[in-house]
């Protein structure tokens, strides 16, 4: 019965959140407007999701947004090091990063991951779409970055989506 | 405009201050690093922690001067979700165009090929 009324409820409840935040204020009217609204846009658009994911471990994203903002944090003045390093000696790489997740979903939210944190981008996926390939920066140890990164994100991925 | 106390002004100033100053950092990166790849690092990564910078500032302000204001969070969001989008589709085009990389850059692809567009 509620998977009829909610058939994503974390769809939902961002949406709820995020129409909270474009009025900016809070108020009985626009939050039942506000439901009402989250629960008819999902059942609205419900036939039309190509790639649904289904989020078993809630308080885990929670985590992960915290742990991904503080090394965002960490990213941003390693960068910076680098570009006001008077010496130009960087050394970058092109590394493929065996992927052991499956799915759309989680592989775009792990290559999102890698491109915002420390010196690497994420620039192109496998034909078989097992491996990324990353742009790093600045790296001494390939293993060892492709080792923090499933340790870091990549275990608590598969935790999250259980793929 | 109201008068803030004095804590608030010091707190929203230093934030705009720290956020311009890392999109300064971003776009002496974009100028001084080596190849279109490492260019790419410095605008995608500073952009984000000095528009965060100036965006914590204004919601200091905002909350401060009149009510709680949090919808500049939503800017945050945004960015979070196009970033890492455009640097992808960037490093993409750069990596098919086989752009001049600097000699120290290690390609590690055991099939290049593997990436690339073009027909078998």
């Amino acid at each position: 019965m509620l998977n009829k009324i909610l058939p994503a409820p974390f769809l939902s409840l961002f949406l709820l959140v995020f129409w909270l935040l474009l009025q900016n204020t809070i108020s009985a009217g626009l939050l039942i407007l506000g439901v009402i609204l989250a629960i008819l846009i999902p059942l609205y658009t419900n036939r039309g999701r190509d790639f649904p994911a289904t989020i078993y471990r809630p308080f885990k994203v929670v985590e992960y947004f915290v742990l991904l903002l503080i090394d965002i944090l960490i990213s941003n003045l390693n960068i910076a090091a680098i570009i006001l390093m008077p010496s130009r000696k960087i050394k970058p790489a092109l590394i493929e990063f065996p992927l052991d997740i499956v799915g759309e979903v989680p592989i775009t939210v792990l290559a999102s991951t890698i491109s915002l944190t420390p010196g690497t981008i994420t620039a192109e996926i496998r034909r078989d779409g097992r491996a990324l390939l990353i742009h790093a920066l600045n790296v001494h140890d390939p293993d060892k970055l492709i080792q923090s990164i499933k340790q870091r994100y990549e275990m608590r991925l598969k935790e999250i989506f259980k793929c | 405009m109201t008068q803030l106390p004095s804590w608030a002004e010091w707190l929203v100033s230093s934030l705009i201050i720290i956020g311009a100053l890392f999109a300064l950092v971003g776009s002496i990166g974009l100028a001084r690093l080596p190849d279109f790849m490492a260019r790419l690092h410095a605008p995608t990564k500073s952009t984000t922690l000095g528009v965060g910078g100036v965006i914590l500032g204004s919601i200091v302000y905002f909350s401060v001067s009149s009510t709680f204001s949090f919808h500049e969070l939503l800017i945050t969001i945004f960015l979070f979700l196009t970033a890492p989008i455009s640097a992808h589709l960037l490093a993409k085009a750069g990596l098919h165009l086989e752009l001049r990389r600097v000699e120290n850059t290690r390609d590690l692809r055991s099939q290049p090929r593997q990436y690339s567009d073009e027909d078998d």
